[in-house]
């Protein structure tokens, strides 16, 4: 999902007779749904895959400003302008609460900064496609938005505090997005045939990478186990996408739209939509590096962050100066 | 990378007659700026009426390993309960 490809341990999960002592009292805790804190003590591979998660998570809302502040000059009227700019600062502000979040694990926010400069670090898939009309700020708002509440809200009870809270925040806010995103759509629906073939061209191109955004298929998530057993993942990848599929194509239906899938097809005795595969190689290529916009992605937060050097460093040298001075005149 | 701005916690008063409750923490240069992202990072939803920062290395919190001594003591003084003491309804609300 925003952290489509969370590494664990890769080891097997223990059994309670398996684990020494600590580890023992540290995974009843975790079955008994008390929640872990920073200073508490925890496996090494908790906090490894933590860190992992976390940063990931983080570091996607923060590139998925970027698809978004595309067509902040762009938009069609005044308050269309004002709402998608609440919207994008909003998921500033998720990523810093998710940075800080992942911080109280002892890594820094300058070497998770570094790592997704650098490539190492990975973020959500989904970013990686660019905003060609208007009509994608909605699609993003109602599917990409959508399909981010069905993995946080599961989140919220994760078994790590910081994390925990963080999207209880972040939770709080969201409906937002996926609601103004509805009502683009909606508009553009009501609208002209030429603006209602935008919105279904729109749905067309983020169907699928909406899709992919829960992951790849249970059968070939090595590390969902583990992160289940600590509590750190609550539904598999194929459980969520099953129901972000339920939610969302009624949803479709009433905006007299179509998702690309001719497989889609209601399963009365599973109670559940019937879909096609996703195109798993298509999947695998753009979280590589090879989507139609990663290189165009990472340039952009490297060039934000080389721009905003002197300006991070002026106001600290500006800080140091003050602090001096106050001394010398105590 | 080597001039990385120092941590703060932030605490919002959420309404008047409220205490300042922990929300979480940022990054900034000094105390100023620090009040000024927490009102962006914190209170985009008139979520406060009143922000303290405090630099998280001037935080200094109870180990882990001391719950035990530190608050187990509160465990077995179950007097200090109004509802330890049985009062006959006849007294009326006390
Ligand atoms: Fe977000
Ligand atoms: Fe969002």
């Amino acid at each position: 999902m925003y952290a489509q490809q969370v590494k664990s341990t890769g080891a097997r999960v223990k059994s309670l007779e398996e684990m020494d002592a600590q580890e023992r009292a540290f995974q009843e805790r975790i079955d008994a749904g008390i929640k872990i804190e920073p200073k508490d003590w925890m496996p090494e591979g908790y906090r490894k895959t933590l860190i992992r998660q976390i940063s990931q998570h983080a570091h996607s809302e923060i590139v998925g400003q970027l698809p978004e502040g595309n067509w902040i000059t762009s938009a069609p009227t005044l308050d269309r302008k004002a709402i998608l700019i609440a919207k994008v600062q909003d998921e500033a502000g998720h990523g810093l609460y998710l940075y800080c979040a992942a911080e109280t694990l002892g890594v820094s926010r300058d070497q998770m900064t570094k790592d997704l400069l650098s490539g190492k670090a990975k973020y959500s898939s989904i970013f990686n496609y660019p905003t060609l009309t208007w009509a994608d700020i909605g699609a993003i708002g109602w599917l990409v938005d959508g399909a981010a509440i069905m993995n946080q809200v599961p989140l919220q009870r994760c078994s790590f505090g910081p994390y925990s809270r963080a999207m209880i925040r972040v939770c709080k806010e969201e409906s937002f997005h996926q609601r103004q995103g509805y009502d683009i759509m909606m508009k553009l629906c009501d609208g002209t045939v030429e603006q209602k073939e935008m919105a279904q061209d729109a749905l067309n191109r983020w169907w699928w990478p909406s899709l992919m955004m829960f992951g790849p298929s249970d059968n070939d998530s090595v590390h969902s186990a583990q992160s289940m057993a600590w509590k750190i993942k609550q539904d598999s990848n194929d459980e969520l996408r099953q129901k972000f599929v339920d939610q969302t194509v009624p949803q479709a239906d009433y905006l007299g739209l179509k998702p690309p899938d001719p497989d889609i097809k209601w399963n009365e005795a599973r109670g559940a939509y019937d879909f096609g595969e996703v195109d798993w190689e298509e999947f695998f290529r753009v979280v590589k590096g090879g989507g139609p916009c990663n290189k165009e992605r990472l340039a952009a937060r490297n060039k934000a962050w080389d721009d905003g050097a002197w300006f991070r460093d002026g106001l600290m040298a500006y800080a140091a100066t003050r602090d001096a001075r106050k001394v010398a005149a105590e | 990378m080597s001039n990385e701005w120092p941590l703060w916690e932030v605490f919002i008063r959420g309404q008047h007659g409220l205490s300042h409750r922990h929300v979480g923490s940022l990054h900034a240069p000094d105390a100023e700026m620090a009040v000024n992202n927490a009102r962006d990072v914190y209170t985009r939803r008139n979520e406060g009426v009143s922000i303290w920062v405090a630099r998280a290395v001037d935080i200094t919190a109870s180990a882990p390993g001391d719950k035990g001594p530190l608050f187990e003591p509160a465990n077995s003084k179950i007097y200090r309960h109004p509802t330890f003491f049985d009062i006959p309804d006849e007294v009326g609300k006390m």
